[in-house]
């Protein structure tokens, strides 16, 4: 070994996105390696703008202490969010890249069989593990607590190395783009095909890490969250009485707990293959790959509710928010919701029904999986209950809510049909899978986390977001998603494969070229999305709600606020009932002045979150790239860290009750000169977040 | 107060000689609780394992089986040597619980951690006979499942020796404070976890294995 692959491991020009162009210059090369190369420009041009920005504006002190060290929950909420915003519009620009590859590949097309496998990869990888995931992590992470009337959760610092470790999984993913390739092997990576015999090099190792860095985040997540939730509830506020965006919170908490598991188990075993020659899922020495595609699915079918599950959750504070109403059927849905995290468990065969086991057991798995529907189905009729001669107003949040209502129908159809075997051994691993998940996840997980981020946005920064821009981008999402994606089940069940890069029937055409169009109109809603925030920025002192509840809100996080103070509430609300904020409001005990106000004891600031960050980045990329220097020293920084954290005792510091009372009695004093809002003016600039009272509108 | 205390379970308490306020008292709720969850969640990790093993316990692809590798006598003093530091570390809990002289909890740790070394050390020791004998990871599927599952247990018991060095050294600056004892509380759950994923260990791979 050379002294400079001891320093470099297998890192070298090579790995440069533009070398084999330069190399090889045929007109494949080129044009693959000239996007390879503008992407990697991308991810290059938008990190060293954002730093000149933060140093311009002399920023990175403020970065440092109320942002990255932060242990607030809201703060980190909002991170992750930040974080998942980015990732989609990566994902989202490859998607559109594949979709334009599929719409002139008759015969042949722009990219080449390798970069479009990578492009599938990074697609699937990042909307699950950097999308998602961060997305609702973020939404639980700055709602949950709010809701409960808690403080922080349970372990603040844990929560911002969760932080970190997600964002190191990132990290690698976009670094992948400026040095190496990614995996080729799809989001699910099945072995053989990622073993080192078939696919050397550093793809599948990128894929490998950053999965698992992200995986042990959510883990952490999820006994925070579920921790948080059974133990810093505040008085009164019993399990029946908790809002069901905290219920969604808490069944998604216990599947990350015990679904994540087998996730770490199945990389950290292929990585043995892969790195220690051990045989696991080779196809010689006894390796067995089915045993990959088991631990995978134990891992991805749960994987699924806890994307969509929180969805769930913010439709059920949409649908009732804005319908003015009690959510129809609460105890159905929180019994639907506990009754889809243990049906989850049991239904991961059916992603494998063609990989050979009996017919009798892919016909209790099949089983299962329709059994899935129909506390689904529950859900649904409760929502429509729920909006029945309500105040409904068709708000952005209401706008996806609908849409999804009546989309994720049809999707759920199209799965009931798959969950029957004989009919899956015809359409499995075609278009019509790939038209039937996406229906799943994007009008459930993405339009409710877009729902989400509209509805809670006036919490987080105290302005709301631009509503005619709103709409725009709800539009372009929801009629881009139909016109994107169902034309896949027609392309499905005409027999078009799925991860395939070209074709030579021209019975194809119309689907193909109505779907580009389709994936243009949601880059289109993406484009909305950032042009509503720049103007809702601009634009935020009319749009400002001080007194916090823009939406004649029902649950706790409503009663305080907007934006929130560090320590959430001033005293911790007594509960008597649920949608606990609308209760006080018709009893008049809403916005009155507490009686004695106490010091507040908060956690401190900790570096923990971006040390495990960089450490678990540096782990991985030594790991990628076999530096083993580098990955063993970050390794044993970590350590370090981790030991030396254990002799810190000053972690909590103290808010002096008189900070405390000033600011509120300023916020209450601010409440007090607000004039009412009804539910009409609500999308007016005199909607400055103090509800009218519902009753008195109705009897007008 | 005519009402019993609330009922404490043994092992997540400190005990009357450690007065506690409201908010400590949650506070050491939170803490056990999440690790609770979190040992949990790690044993689904050991049960994944386990049943990894189950599947590839015959996929030998012509290499050495149980019969040959296994050291059943080595085993069995493992088996000993960690039963036997589960009960020293109980000791320190009671020295904790009922307040005892620190020496007294220094000098069970201390025993623990040289018990939970003497394992490693004999576990190492197999490890290396079995790769002597042609029983390394990479011969088959069967022994690639084992040197993922046992050794990951022993993973397991470094950190919890490092964990104890660390807690050694907390008390040292800092006594014997109400965060070293949340600690100890915690590395007792882990010990103790680690001591029931060994008997699972020493039932179905060693005795499973040679029967």
């Amino acid at each position: 070994m050379s002294a400079l692959q001891l320093i470099f491991g297998q890192l070298s020009l090579k790995s440069l996105p533009f070398w084999e162009m330069l190399k090889h210059p045929t007109r494949e090369n080129l044009v693959n390696g000239s996007i390879a190369t503008l992407a990697a420009f991308i991810v290059l041009a938008g990190g060293g703008i954002a730093a000149l920005l933060i140093t311009r504006h002399r920023k990175w002190r403020v970065l440092w202490t109320e942002w990255l060290t932060s242990v607030d929950h809201k703060r980190i909420g909002i991170m992750y969010i930040v974080i998942a915003f980015v990732m989609l519009a990566r994902a989202l620009i490859e998607a559109n890249i594949m979709r334009g590859q599929m719409a002139f590949a008759f015969g042949g097309g722009f990219l080449s069989a390798d970069h479009f496998e990578q492009f599938f990869t990074t697609h699937g990888t990042i909307m699950i593990f950097f999308m998602a995931m961060p997305f609702l992590t973020g939404l639980i992470n700055f709602v949950m607590p709010l809701q409960i009337g808690a403080r922080d959760v349970s372990f603040p610092v844990m929560n911002s190395i969760s932080l970190g470790l997600t964002a190191a999984g990132a990290m690698l993913v976009m670094v992948s783009l400026d040095l190496g390739k990614f995996s080729t092997g799809g989001w699910s990576g099945y072995p053989p095909y990622t073993e080192a015999a078939f696919n050397p090099g550093v793809g599948v190792d990128y894929w490998i890490w950053a999965v698992s860095l992200s995986s042990l985040g959510s883990m952490m997540t999820g006994i925070n969250f579920a921790v948080t939730i059974y133990k810093k509830r505040t008085q009164g506020m019993h399990f029946m009485r908790m809002p069901l965006f905290t219920w969604t919170a808490l069944v998604t908490s216990v599947l990350m707990i015990f679904a994540m598991p087998p996730l770490t188990v199945a990389t950290g075993l292929l990585a043995l293959d892969r790195y220690l020659g051990f045989h696991f899922f080779t196809d010689h020495f006894g390796g067995n790959f089915m045993n990959y595609v088991n631990l995978f699915w134990l891992f991805g079918h749960p994987e699924v509710y806890i994307l969509i599950l929180p969805a769930f959750g913010v439709y059920s504070e949409v649908f009732s928010t804005f319908s003015g109403k009690t959510l129809y059927g609460y105890k159905s849905l929180v019994l639907a919701t506990m009754a889809i995290g243990v049906l989850s468990f049991t239904v991961w065969l059916h992603h494998f029904f063609t990989m050979g086991q009996s017919a009798n057991i892919n016909a209790v798995f099949g089983i299962a999986t329709m059994l899935i529907g129909v506390p689904t189905g529950v859900k649904v009729y409760d929502w429509m209950w729920t909006m029945f001669r309500g105040r409904v107003r068709f708000t952005v949040p209401l706008v996806y809510g609908l849409a999804f209502a009546m989309l994720f129908v049809i999707g759920g159809m199209t799965g009931v049909i798959l969950a029957n075997p004989s009919i899956d051994f015809q359409v499995h691993n075609t278009q019509f899978l790939i038209a039937h998940f996406h229906n799943m996840l994007v009008p459930g997980t993405l339009f409710g986390m877009l729902a989400g981020y509209h509805m809670w946005f006036p919490k987080a920064f105290g302005f709301r977001l631009d509503e005619r821009w709103g709409l725009f981008s709800a539009l372009c999402f929801i009629f881009g998603f139909i016109l994107a994606f169902f034309p896949l089940y027609g392309l499905g069940l005409l027999g078009y494969p799925r991860r395939t890069l070209d074709w030579f029937d021209p019975v194809y055409l119309p689907y193909m070229v109505a779907a580009f169009v389709g994936a243009l109109i949601i880059l289109a809603g993406l484009g909305g999305l950032a042009v509503q925030l720049v103007v809702s920025i601009r634009r935020r002192k009319e749009n400002e709600v001080p007194a916090g509840d823009p939406w004649d809100g029902r649950s706790l996080e409503w009663a305080i606020p907007a934006p929130p103070p560090e320590y959430n509430f001033a005293v911790l609300p007594v509960v008597s009932s649920s949608d606990a904020f609308t209760h006080a409001k018709e009893e008049g005990t809403a916005y009155r002045p507490p009686r004695e106000i106490r010091d507040i004891e908060m956690p401190k600031n900790s570096a923990m979150g971006v040390i495990m960050c960089i450490g678990g980045f540096l782990a991985g990329f030594g790991l990628v790239w076999h530096i083993w220097w580098l990955a063993v020293a970050a390794a044993l920084a970590i350590l370090t860290a981790l030991v030396g954290r254990g002799f810190v005792r000053d972690t909590e510091k103290i808010i002096p009750a008189h900070e405390v009372e000033r600011c509120h009695l300023r916020w209450l004093a601010i409440v007090a000169v607000t004039r009412p809002v009804s539910r009409g003016e609500e999308l007016d600039p005199s909607n400055a977040g103090l509800a009218a009272d519902a009753l008195a509108e109705t009897a007008e | 107060m005519s009402a019993a205390p609330p009922l404490e379970h043994p092992g997540i308490n400190l005990g009357p000689a450690h007065p506690e306020t409201k908010e400590t008292k949650e506070k050491r709720g939170e803490l056990l609780f999440g690790f609770w969850v979190f040992l949990m969640s790690d044993a689904v990790v050991f049960g994944l394992l386990f049943a990894t093993y189950a599947a590839m316990l015959h996929a030998r692809a012509g290499g050495p089986g149980p019969e040959k590798l296994y050291d059943i006598k080595s085993a069995f003093i493992e088996t000993l040597l960690l039963l036997t530091s589960s009960f020293t570390f109980g000791m320190a809990s009671l020295a904790l619980k009922y307040d005892k002289r620190r020496e007294e909890l220094l000098a069970w740790l201390a025993v623990t951690m040289c018990l939970g070394a003497l394992f490693l050390g004999f576990e190492v020791h197999d490890f290396l006979s079995m790769f002597h004998k042609g029983g390394g990871p990479d011969r088959s599927a069967y022994l690639s499942a084992f040197f993922a599952l046992v050794p990951l247990h022993g993973l397991h018991v470094t950190s919890g020796i490092v964990w104890m060095l660390a807690l050694i050294g907390q008390i040292r600056v800092h006594g014997i404070d109400r965060d070293v004892k949340l600690g100890l509380l915690r590395l007792g759950l882990f010990w103790h976890f680690l001591d029931i994923v060994w008997v699972a260990i020493f039932s179905t791979i060693y005795l499973g294995g040679l029967a």
